[in-house]
């Protein structure tokens, strides 16, 4: 059977093992999800916002799903995955499920920091108040999340109050000996003036494949500032589409960093809103990829009210037979006066297998604004290379200096110093170069 | 109200000054498209058997498409059927000068400013004048056949070179192509034909005018367009026409072919009627431009819209030979509730190749305008070159203005830069302009004519002449 026939047809069974523990709003919500999938289906390359990355390998496989997967999982396995030398809470998954004993939950006063479905029977009002408001309920992978997603991140700021320490939020597959679908779903609530940064990964240890459909909601409120860190270095057989919607009031932060170095078909969408005036988005991206790999972001910056600001900066580094997508769209709508959006995509190609695909979209209904958007592909420079090799760089550690160069302005919003170095020693492996920048 | 408002009120209210209808006895068949209409025109044209076979072969292929709506354009549907795809004004059938052209039509060319004695004398330029779809007039032919430039209507090339039309008929735009391209193939009555012989510099510029006069009738031509190995042409193209109030349909083929080493120029000036000031009437331009560079050739392509109320429009390069170059200069302008999606294609397939697109947008009113344009660096051209850039203005804040760029790299020494933006005329720019005793309307002109002059600079001297007159008679009042 296709997966998505699968899909469809195993809802009704995996909802009455749900009944009587999930209130008739939520039910209904489901019931609604799987009906935009049944309608859409898996998203195909004759969808234009799909027309570079097709979904067909990784629906083709056969996965496993809503059936019972081994929960045992070692420790130091974990912490591999995790920043470390720095105190944090943690919500760590295994297979799906949430797991109390590796992670390091929080229930204070002023926020607390939970897994979804525990937060949901404590705190059902604030949970319908936001849960299924801010992701767009027409695309198919929302559907389909919102139709079986059961597990996630669950993170309440209250109004004023300051996270204290870097959430970090991890979703491991372990199981080797099934093929696994997820649907992981996280939930992140700022109130007004409320601060909070989030790391967040997805990392299967197992061979087996692994296709994971996420969806992110953040509500960002009046003068609040969240940062939200995805690193994606992931193995070669698992997949991700991870859809992040973001919704932000009146003067507030709201940065979204994505770090891609593996993993078969990873898909970002990005899609940011804002609802009240003088609020600034920030998106920047590091791609760096090798083998077959392919990363899709997808951004699209919705200006419906004026004085706003967006930034848009990803770099991506192709290598062997990797490919590269990149559409990014910014909408003026017609009040959206003052708005300011700027957009900048630069791609380094380093072999003749690699390719890349990028489609920079402005759609302006607003005369006043400043809205522009840049896109490169090219090459390193040979003269700098020249000048690096005649003061005696070799040639490769002068290519990945450069390289880092290229790559090292999408780092330059991260504050926690943990975090930075961590992944600027990321990026400096996957370039092969030794950067004694510590 | 502000002096800028006062402008923008003028330049909504700007009407199209060429709306007038020349009274000419057509000869017009029955309405509706069939294998039969196509027959018809195959034999009222005395075509060769090979043509009605690839008119047909057309028509079967128009049928199995549909009407692409990925544009962003909002429009009703033509109704093709309800179009007579055959319309001829009755004119003497051998013309030797211009004494015995139709007076009337005369008349109608004087109104647009480009009288054939005038054009003849003062400019030096041979032009094809195409009156719904048969062209009437040719000049400085016989000039040109010294050089053995073949210039003249594609009918007529048809019946005296169709060895050339066999040829190269369809080998850029094949029939199946697109939906308004297999329809031009199969229905097209008239166009132009150009073929320059090798090592051959055109002497002139060459240029036609087409005019869509019969109401209710599309027009539908065919332009070939062949530079042998290491030749030059210029080649200008105009279009104008009358007020009508039901849309029309104008759905025109354009094949460039640069053999080795050729260089072919092509510049448009299109004013096709944009429909009133509430967006009733006005054309249909869905129009297929495509040209080939052979090895180390060159095709630039320079357009001025400021017309038709629904423009759908992409002329494209092939860039097969090693070394060969694209260029693609365009200004579209829209104004009240015209709409344009329009933009290029680039395509690098040989080594070395270089494209550059320079596109700029205005719109004012509550006209939306679009630029979509694809790059595709493929597999085996090494070192391949693009620069795109594309501005768009905005006027007053009914307007809209969206970028669909597509950029596919798969060779790792391809350069691309693309570039966009959007912006209003500063009022740091205008105050500028003000504190020097220039008036505001002044000093939109200064700008807007200082935006475009990137691709302005690129016509021929006759036509930046008339393509600066056109945009100041579409934003009348804003451009000095």
């Amino acid at each position: 059977m296709k997966l998505q026939d699968k899909l469809i047809n195993s809802f009704e069974k995996f909802g009455q093992s749900l009944s009587g523990s999930e209130t008739d709003s939520l039910r209904k919500m489901r019931t609604e999800g799987i009906e935009v999938f049944k309608n859409l289906g898996f998203p195909t390359t004759k969808d234009e916002e799909w027309k570079y990355t097709s979904l067909n390998k990784c629906i083709k496989r056969d996965y496993d799903f809503g059936a019972e997967f081994s929960l045992d999982i070692r420790s130091e396995d974990v912490d591999r995955f995790l920043c470390t030398g720095i105190d944090s809470y943690k919500l760590v998954f295994v297979n799906g499920v949430f797991n109390a004993s590796l992670s390091n939950t929080t229930q204070q006063d002023k926020f607390f920091v939970s897994n979804l479905k525990d937060a949901y029977e404590g705190n059902s009002e604030l949970f319908n108040q936001y849960y299924g408001t801010i992701a767009d309920k027409e695309l198919s992978m929302v559907g389909l999340n919102t139709a079986y997603a059961q597990e996630g991140a669950f993170i309440h700021v209250k109004a004023g109050a300051v996270v204290d320490k870097l959430i970090q939020i991890l979703y491991i597959n372990s199981d080797s000996s099934r093929s696994m679908m997820n649907q992981a779903r996280n939930l992140i609530i700022a109130e007004d003036r409320g601060e909070v940064q989030i790391l967040e990964r997805h990392q299967s240890l197992s061979d087996e494949y692994v296709f994971t459909n996420s969806v992110t909601e953040i509500s960002v409120g009046n003068e609040a500032n969240v940062k939200h860190f995805k690193v994606q270095n992931d193995i070669d057989t698992a997949s991700l589409v991870d859809s992040t919607f973001v919704k932000q009031g009146t003067k507030s932060t709201a940065l979204v960093d994505t770090f891609v170095f593996s993993g078969e078909l990873t898909r970002n969408n990005l899609h940011f809103e804002f609802t009240g005036e003088h609020a600034e988005a920030h998106m920047d991206a590091i791609t760096l990829l090798k083998g077959s790999s392919l990363v899709d972001h997808h951004t699209f910056v919705d200006h419906a009210v004026p004085n706003c600001q967006s930034f848009q900066m990803y770099k991506g580094i192709y290598d062997e037979k990797s490919k590269g997508v990149f559409n990014g769209k910014v909408m003026v709508r017609k009040d959206a006066q003052k708005t300011n959006a700027y957009q900048q995509n630069n791609n380094l190609l380093l072999s003749d297998f690699a390719s890349i695909d990028t489609k920079p979209q402005l759609e302006i209904f607003a005369d006043d604004v400043a809205c522009s958007h840049g896109c490169t592909i090219g090459q390193l420079d040979e003269e700098a290379l020249f000048y690096m090799q005649s003061r005696g760089i070799p040639l490769k550690e002068a290519k990945a200096f450069l390289m880092f160069a290229f790559a090292g302005d999408t780092l330059k919003n991260i504050t926690i110093p943990e975090l930075k170095e961590q992944l600027v020693n990321l990026v400096a492996r996957e370039l092969k170069v030794d950067l004694e920048l510590n | 109200m502000t002096e800028e408002d006062k402008l923008l009120e003028e330049v909504t209210s700007a009407e199209y000054k060429y709306g007038f209808v020349t009274d000419i006895e057509s000869d017009t068949i029955k309405n509706g498209l069939n294998e039969d209409v196509i027959r018809l025109i195959s034999s009222k044209k005395n075509e060769p058997e090979w043509l009605l076979e690839w008119r047909l072969e057309g028509l079967k292929k128009f049928q199995q498409l549909v009407e692409p709506e990925w544009a962003n354009v909002h429009y009703k549907k033509p109704d093709l059927q309800s179009i007579s795809y055959y319309s001829a004004p009755k004119a003497k059938k051998t013309l030797n000068s211009l004494d015995e052209v139709d007076p009337e039509l005369l008349k109608t060319f004087e109104k647009l400013g480009i009288s054939l004695d005038e054009q003849k004398m003062l400019t030096g330029v041979a032009v094809d004048i195409i009156v719904d779809s048969v062209s009437v007039a040719t000049s400085f032919k016989e000039k040109l056949g010294e050089l053995g430039i073949i210039f003249c209507s594609i009918s007529e090339a048809i019946q005296e070179h169709p060895e050339l039309v066999r040829k190269y008929l369809g080998t850029v735009v094949p029939q199946s192509d697109n939906y308004y391209a297999a329809l031009n193939s199969a229905v097209f009555t008239d166009g132009s034909f150009c073929y320059i012989p090798k090592g051959t510099r055109c002497p002139m510029e060459l240029s036609t005018y087409f005019r869509i006069n019969q109401a209710g009738t599309g027009q539908f031509e065919r332009t070939l367009l062949i530079a042998d190995k290491g030749s030059y042409v210029s080649y200008l193209e105009g279009c104008t026409a009358p007020s009508r109030d039901e849309n029309q349909l104008h759905a025109a083929v354009v094949e460039l072919i640069a053999m080795d080493e050729a260089e072919i120029k092509y510049s448009t000036v299109q004013n096709w009627y944009p429909g009133n000031k509430e967006g009733v009437g006005g054309v249909f331009n869905f129009v297929t431009k495509r040209g080939i560079c052979h090895e180390s050739a060159k095709i630039s392509w320079t357009q001025v819209e400021t017309g038709s109320a629904v423009t759908w429009k992409y002329p494209s390069c092939i860039l097969k030979g090693d070394n060969s170059i694209g260029e693609f200069f365009s200004v579209a302008v829209t104004n009240n509730f015209q709409q344009a999606d329009t933009g290029t294609k680039m395509i690098h397939i040989g080594k070395n190749t270089k494209s550059t697109i320079i596109s700029k947008g205005i719109a004012a009113g509550e006209s939306n305008s679009s630029y979509r344009g694809l790059v595709k660096i493929m597999k085996g051209a090494e070192n391949a070159r693009n620069f795109s850039q594309c501005d768009s203005l905005l006027m007053g804040d009914k307007s809209g203005s969206h970028t669909f760029p597509y950029i596919e790299v798969k060779n790792k020494t391809a350069r691309i830069e693309h570039e966009a933006t959007t912006s209003k005329i500063g009022e740091d720019q205008l105050f500028y302009c003000n504190q020097r005793g220039i008036s505001t309307d002044a000093a939109i002109g200064l700008i807007v004519n200082g935006y475009c002059k990137d691709v302005l600079n690129q016509l021929p001297m006759e036509f930046a002449v008339e393509a600066q007159k056109l945009l100041s008679l579409s934003l009348e009042g804003s451009v000095g």
